[in-house]
């Protein structure tokens, strides 16, 4: 046992980081890109704040086609932009790019779904007190979503998680990296088990985490 | 003041378009309890959330203090919105805001600093006798006191006026009175003059001076809620109170034969 984790303990802990970076990043970064385009989508739906079809509809192709890629083909089929991007398409900042792509679509899928969720009364009820249609985005969706919200970034993440040992085929290392190197490629079991343990515990961890976070701030 | 000049509502759905008000004029004094009552589908609500521009008129124009509403946009329908507090049947108080973050909200949305609308907002929740709950949130709060809440924050802006959508259709009878009473301690003391919809005419009766009964989208007869109760000019006033004589919701939910 100790003789194990002198041998591949730096290896595994160098595992651990990469696909915590990678997870934690893209996850970041789908946010950033999913967040508003959720937000956008929900409010032009036809009983939304402000209904737009043209651009809901448009809205909806993007983001079903972007969900409907599988990731391993979006992950070779945007190499060309992930070097544009971050100049290349290895390592982690290559793993990032696709993850972000691909996780964003979803993002602004959930975002959705958690502000249609929102009581119509209360978006009402804003209105009457004279609220713009930025201060209930703000105040009033978002807020009343939150722990909805939360509930989404812990899926988002535990998803992102697991893709990112995908991601291991374009040498972004990360666990599920090494699991797959030294399991199926030098049928070393026990690091392959070690490695699938850490992610299983890690996702175990978040995921607990989002719905104890979700349910601390959750005052319904 | 708030005047109606033949005011028509129709809305147009993919069914098929619905009129829901026609040619209703009404004008509403300051000071009034103006009670607004009719059958389910009636137009009650219609009627009300076109005051505040939550709806919009198809025809007619509305002038509130000599002004012409009617086609208020931006930040003037804001203003104006902040003018009309409005309470809800289901409350519509903020989940996930406290208590006293729920009364500041109409403060907040006009930009008011931080401390100078708490500060309001408890002397709102004294009036409503519900500043020990301030950092509570409204799922811990009774029914009653969650719409003594919502009364605060409706009048967070100081209104003049105040629409009343079933304000106590879901609460007890008890906890009716004792909405109704705040009510009408808020008409007197603080001038707000309140739009009441309501389905039962005892709560009319408690606190309306004038009443408006609605049907199919027209005003059948409007005047002195003494007057209308004791001389009906109307068939649907007389059904509405022919039903209300005999059957009257009792505290425990139940119908009673008064009298038949
Ligand atoms: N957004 C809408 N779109 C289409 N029709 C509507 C809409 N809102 C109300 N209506 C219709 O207009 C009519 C009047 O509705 P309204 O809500 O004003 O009635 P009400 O008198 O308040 O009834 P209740 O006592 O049941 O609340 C009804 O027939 C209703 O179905
Ligand atoms: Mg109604």
């Amino acid at each position: 046992m100790i003789e194990f984790f002198d041998k591949y303990g730096a290896l595994l802990a160098q595992g651990t980081i990469d696909t915590l970076v990678m997870s934690i990043a893209s996850c970041v970064f789908a946010y950033v890109i999913g967040l508003p385009l959720g937000i956008w989508f929900a409010v032009t739906t036809p009983n939304g704040l402000r209904p737009n079809k043209a651009v809901n509809t448009v809205l909806g192709w993007i983001i079903n086609i972007g969900r409907s890629i599988p990731f391993i083909i979006l992950l070779v089929a945007i190499i060309p932009f992930t070097r544009l991007v971050v100049g290349t398409s290895l390592g982690v900042p290559g793993a990032v790019v696709p993850l972000t792509v691909a996780a964003a679509p979803f993002v602004a899928r959930i975002v959705e779904q958690s502000l249609a969720e929102v009581d119509k009364d209360l978006i009402e009820a804003a209105h009457s007190f004279g609220a713009s249609n930025m201060q209930i985005i703000m105040k009033v969706m978002l807020k009343e979503s939150l722990p909805s919200l939360v509930r989404g970034v812990a899926i988002t993440f535990v998803n992102l998680f697991g893709y990112s040992a995908m991601a291991g085929t374009v040498g972004a290392g990360g666990l599920g990296d090494i699991a797959i190197r030294y399991g199926y490629q030098r049928f070393q079991g026990d690091v392959m088990l070690a490695a699938v343990i850490l992610c299983v515990v890690l996702v175990q961890v978040f995921q607990t985490f989002g719905d104890w976070l979700a349910r601390t701030i959750d005052k319904r | 003041m708030i005047e109606l000049i033949d005011v028509g509502k129709v809305y147009h759905a993919s069914a098929g378009d619905h009129r829901a008000l026609e040619g209703v004029n009404l004008r509403i004094e300051d000071g009034d309890i103006f009670g607004i009552i009719g059958e389910s589908g009636a137009g009650k609500s219609t009627l009300v959330r076109l005051l505040n521009l939550l709806e919009r008129p198809t025809e007619g124009r509305i002038i509130i203090d000599g002004s012409d509403i009617t086609d208020y946009q931006g930040r003037e329908l804001r203003e104006l919105r902040a003018n009309i507090g409005m309470i809800f049947q289901n409350f519509a108080l903020f989940q996930q805001r406290t208590v006293l973050q729920n009364v500041t909200f109409p403060l907040e949305v006009r930009g008011g600093k931080k401390e100078a609308n708490a500060k309001r907002a408890h002397e709102l929740l004294r009036l409503v006798s519900l500043d020990d709950k301030a950092s509570r949130y409204p799922s811990e709060l009774s029914g009653g006191q969650q719409q003594r809440v919502a009364i605060a924050r409706a009048l967070a802006n100081e209104p003049h006026y105040m629409l009343c959508d079933e304000a106590t259709s879901a609460l007890d009878s008890r906890t009716t009175v004792q909405v109704l009473d705040l009510l009408a301690h808020i008409n007197a003391e603080l001038g707000v003059t309140m739009v009441v919809i309501t389905h039962s005419l005892d709560v009319a009766k408690r606190v309306c001076n004038r009443i408006a009964v609605i049907d199919e989208g027209h005003i059948v007869e409007e005047g002195k809620t003494a007057d209308v109760f004791a001389n009906p000019q109307s068939d649907v006033t007389r059904e509405l109170l022919d039903w209300g004589y005999k059957r009257t919701d009792t505290p425990d939910g139940k119908e009673e034969v008064v009298r038949d």
